[in-house]
């Protein structure tokens, strides 16, 4: 059963772009990418979109449909009204490249600022005794499939700008997380860092992240809330941190 | 003169999936700058997909298994058409390969003592699979990812220091370039997000961009996989081998059609799913082929104590090689006993409760619940074949993964050799990290071996690349490349499918030649930022040069045999066993040429039953065995020994670890 839609895709750049309406055939059982695609391939043949699994696995299709942050490929159809237009956008919090397509270039430059993953130095390959019970809340955050649409939502960036330098985001503080809680890393100023560099502080606990995370992590109750409590009680030595010149780029 | 960007490496690595991140870690370790280049953004390459498992004779579930019992199963599975080599390091080596990613941080499921747990596959013969629930792939990425990061950090606070990782996300290479004497230039490719070109000067490049699926159809494979690094290769000079091998995944979604395709993972049926037809039977203990009789339970009663005590009882014939489930799904369907959406049923909804079946397969419950309105709480499923993996790919040397060309190397899914006619399930991943490494390792040395000598590419070869990147651009109103793309999955799809046949595979080359004409005048419009009809109008041209390989070498075969199975040549023939057909270009031609496979020695011979070898072997192939049977075993020594000749390897396997429970 295949029927004709209303669809508005922004189109454009860093320059600038507008909302362009579209009518597009669409069959049962379809996803909002199936129909970027068929524009694609019939009326708009440089529509830029990003996408690669097409099965919610990879996180590149991220976008806003009719306002709300989701991926494309695990947006269908049947969830609006048969009349409805179907507005999408790209991520607002980042800059646009081209028309859907955003530069999350952020999110990896928070990623390579957090300290790596420090296990015990004189344990060997194979010589790791893990219980299930210990590795499943960090398992929870791994889960992650880096679509940054959390990132996208957290009003602490999604409107400004200037924050972006001092807040990593929620994606990054579930990272913060698993590490905390992983069984073999030996750091323990995991907290205090993310308090400290990360930007922890700014978070106000909206659960708005929960909320789009189309893995159901629970970011905020599972991961954040746990990271904000005893830092209260730890003192935090930023020298320490300097000391160990992780965050020097190559000039 | 368009402008290019020019960087100059140590080591260039296309592609960031396992084999890639792998590749380019080592690199990295044995000192060198390495540059690790792939399409999509870092951390979302095809890896991140796999389901199941990846495969490795650790023996933590079951202490009888061992890397021997791993070899003698990838054999199996590849109907004895692998290279022995391949199958023997893979199997040695991938326990460590799995260990390793503990170190980087991975966090694999455990057993209840605290190792890492193992799951069943089809045609492994003991819990062989290190998994986290269904997203192995992303955990094996996400982990390499992090490590690379963890490199960086490094390298951030010793700017001083010799090696480096770089990652070019969003970054296609079109060409690789040689020099005047036909060694490995450089690669040569543009930005997807500027349109801008660049050029990465280096001496050695390693090849791991993954498959080809995506000239198909109905595929489990993503929009990255289209053969460039197959076609890459062809056009440097190095060969393909064994392309006419295409693994049909039994279990791909067929309802809704968009949707079709998407895959069902294994674990379904390994950790107790059946397959049911129209009639509700349990079909697959009537497609229980000779060569495997004797493994497989005979009645449902026996196979289902298999889950339980799989000691005293053979396992269910759900869990035979995906090339037989994939046959015996398209035979039921043919004969009228499918699904109502042209499948088969598989239910796990009778089998286990549902607690346990949203725990143990999450990412499956959450896919058909959210794509198909289905709960496979409560309903079976639906599933018929998918192309999912090509067993074909670059002709390499099995210790260094060089090819032929100097400076060349290839791992991962772009290689061709280790999986034989068949790949088992779980042995794609463990294959990605132990010649990933193997790779690195290879091109850092062969590196350290030409750094006073260093090959300059010459300009003209730039000036060619640029030329064909920007042709679409010049042609003006000709096809469009959504278009061709469409008609060629359609011929792939329909004349090179799961079941072949001499007269549709010469009506598929004769198609392919006319798409190929065609696709010379394909054209776009817009600019060169960030426009996906360009991007697949190069990609086009890769797709069909590796399609025709796969048609030509399948024409060729006129037998029966793993992913490659002919309608008039239905039977497995042993003297076709001992045959490779490999692909090259000459000119604008493909041209498939007979090579014998090189021969298993004894040692490793010995560790089959000669009646079990019968099946597939000539008996002019036994006779070494049998005149061999008198004298002394030589010992497993022996094969280590005689077969070490490899460049780039170096650290330990996991020979000396067998029998311990680890
Ligand atoms: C749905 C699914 C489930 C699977 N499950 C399992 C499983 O459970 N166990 C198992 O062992 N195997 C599984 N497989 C198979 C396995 O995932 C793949 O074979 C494997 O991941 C391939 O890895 P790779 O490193 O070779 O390439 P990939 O991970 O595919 O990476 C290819 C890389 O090359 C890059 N690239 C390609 N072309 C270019 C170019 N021209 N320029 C620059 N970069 C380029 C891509 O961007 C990408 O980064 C599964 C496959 C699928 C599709
Ligand atoms: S809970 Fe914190 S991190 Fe999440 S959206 Fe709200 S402010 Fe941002
Ligand atoms: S935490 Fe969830 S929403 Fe955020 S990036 Fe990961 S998967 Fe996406
Ligand atoms: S395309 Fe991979 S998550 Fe949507």
């Amino acid at each position: 059963m295949s029927t004709m839609r209303d669809f508005r895709i922004w189109r454009g750049d860093e320059t600038g772009g507008a909302l362009v309406d579209y009518q597009v055939e669409v069959n049962e059982g379809e996803v909002v990418l199936d129909v970027i695609h068929r524009l694609q391939a019939t009326q708009a043949p440089d529509l830029a979109v990003r996408w690669n699994c097409k099965a919610g696995k990879c996180g590149s299709c991220s976008a806003e449909i009719n306002g709300k942050p989701r991926l494309m490929c695990m947006t269908r159809m049947s969830v609006f009204a048969p009349d409805e237009t179907v507005t999408v956008t790209p991520l607002r919090t980042f800059p646009v490249i081209r028309d859907l397509v955003t530069d999350v270039s952020y999110n990896y430059e928070k990623a390579r600022q957090i300290p790596a993953f420090a296990p015990p130095p004189d344990l060997r390959p194979g010589e790791y005794r893990m219980m299930q019970v210990d590795v499943e809340r960090s398992q929870e955050f791994r889960k992650c499939i880096e679509c940054f649409l959390c990132q996208n939502t957290c009003h602490v960036t999604r409107d400004h700008e200037e924050n972006k330098r001092v807040f990593a985001g929620p994606r990054l503080f579930i990272r913060a997380a698993e590490l905390d809680m992983h069984p073999l890393d030996t750091r323990k100023d995991r907290k205090e860092f993310a308090q400290a560099e990360q930007g922890l502080g700014y978070c106000n606990i909206t659960k708005c992240c929960t909320e789009v995370c189309p893995e159901h992590i629970k970011i905020t109750d599972n991961g954040i809330i746990p990271m904000k409590e005893r830092v209260v009680d730890r003192r935090y030595d930023p020298l320490v941190w300097l000391g160990s010149k992780i965050f020097r780029r190559r000039s | 003169m368009t402008e290019i960007e020019r960087l100059s490496f140590d080591v260039v690595v296309i592609g960031a999936g396992g084999a890639g991140l792998r590749a380019a870690i080592e690199a990295r370790l044995h000192g060198k700058r390495t540059a690790v280049v792939c399409k999509s953004l870092f951390g979302k390459a095809h890896t991140v997909m796999a389901e199941g498992g990846a495969a490795a004779a650790m023996g933590n579930v079951n202490p009888r298994d061992n890397w021997k019992v791993h070899f003698q199963d990838t054999m199996r599975g590849g109907k004895f058409l692998n290279h022995w080599r391949m199958a023997e390091l893979h199997a040695k080596e991938a326990p460590d390969r799995i260990w390793e990613l503990e170190t980087y941080g991975a966090l694999f499921d455990r057993t209840p003592d605290g190792k890492i747990s193992q799951r069943n596959f089809g045609g492994h013969q003991y819990p062989r699979l290190a998994h986290v629930g269904d997203r192995t792939g992303l955990e094996l990425i996400r982990t390499l990812q992090q490590k690379v990061v963890a490199l960086q950090q490094e390298d951030d606070a010793n700017p001083d220091s010799d090696g480096c990782i770089e990652v070019y996300a969003e970054c296609t290479i079109t060409e690789i370039l040689l020099d005047e004497i036909g060694r490995v230039a450089g690669a040569f490719g543009y930005r997807r997000e500027s349109g801008q070109f660049v050029l990465f000067q280096a001496p050695a490049v390693v090849l791991a961009t993954g498959g080809i699926g995506k000239s198909y159809k109905v595929t489990s494979n993503s929009w990255e996989y289209t053969g460039d690094g197959h076609a890459l290769a062809l056009r440097a000079g190095a060969s393909l081998v064994n392309m006419e091998f295409v693994q049909f995944h039994p279990t791909g979604m067929v309802w809704p059609p968009s949707v079709k395709g998407i895959l069902v993972t294994e674990s379904v049926r390994g950790d107790g799913g059946v397959l049911l037809n129209s009639e509700g039977r349990r079909f697959m203990f009537d497609y229980v082929p000779d060569v495997f009789r004797s493994q497989y339970a005979e009645t449902e009663e026996e196979a289902d104590r298999w889950y339980d005590d799989p000691d005293n009882n053979r396992r269910p014939p759900e869990l035979l090689p995906r090339d037989e489930v994939a046959r015996a799904i398209n035979a039921e369907v043919k004969a009228g006993r499918g699904s109502p959406h042209g499948g088969v049923f598989l239910d796990v909804s009778t089998r286990m409760p549902a607690e346990v079946i949203r725990r143990r397969l999450p990412s499956m419950y959450h896919q058909f619940k959210e794509l198909a309105d289905v709960d496979i709480t409560a309903e079976p499923m639906e599933v018929g074949p998918t192309c999912h993996y090509v067993m074909g790919g670059v002709d390499v040397d099995p210790d260094s993964t060089a090819a032929s060309v100097p400076g060349l190397f290839a791992a991962g899914e772009v290689a061709g050799g280790m999986h034989g006619s068949n790949r088992l399930g779980g042995n794609s991943l463990s294959d990605l990290l132990v010649f990933g490494r193997r790779a690195g390792a290879a091109a850092a040395a062969y590196h350290s071996s030409v750094v006073g000598d260093l090959p300059q590419v010459p300009e003209s070869a730039v000036a060619a690349a640029v030329e064909t990147a920007l042709a679409p651009f010049a042609t003006e109103s000709g096809e469009n490349p959504y278009a061709l793309q469409q008609e060629l999955q359609q011929v792939m799809n329909d004349l090179v499918g799961i079941i072949r046949r001499a007269d549709e595979l010469e009506q598929a080359l004769v198609r392919l030649a006319e798409l190929k004409e065609r696709a010379k005048k394909v054209s776009v419009t817009g600019g060169r930022r960030y426009n996906p009809a360009w991007h697949l109008a190069l990609d086009l041209r890769n797709m069909l040069l590796v399609s025709e390989c796969v048609a030509r070498a399948a024409l060729e075969r006129k037998e029966s045999r793993g992913g490659h199975t002919r309608d008039d040549y239905p039977d497995m023939d042993p003297a076709w066993r001992r045959i490779n057909l490999v692909c090259s270009l000459r000119g604008d031609t493909v041209v498939v040429e007979h090579r014998p496979l090189p021969a298993m020695p004894v040692e490793l011979l010995r560790l089959f039953d000669i009646e079990e070898l019968r099946k597939y072997m000539t008996e002019e192939e036994l006779a070494v065995l049998e005149s061999d049977m008198t004298e002394s075993a030589i010992g497993q020594s022996g094969v280590e020994a005689g077969a070490e000749f490899g460049a780039g390897r170096s650290g330990s396997t996991a020979d000396g670890k067998e029998g311990t429970s680890r």
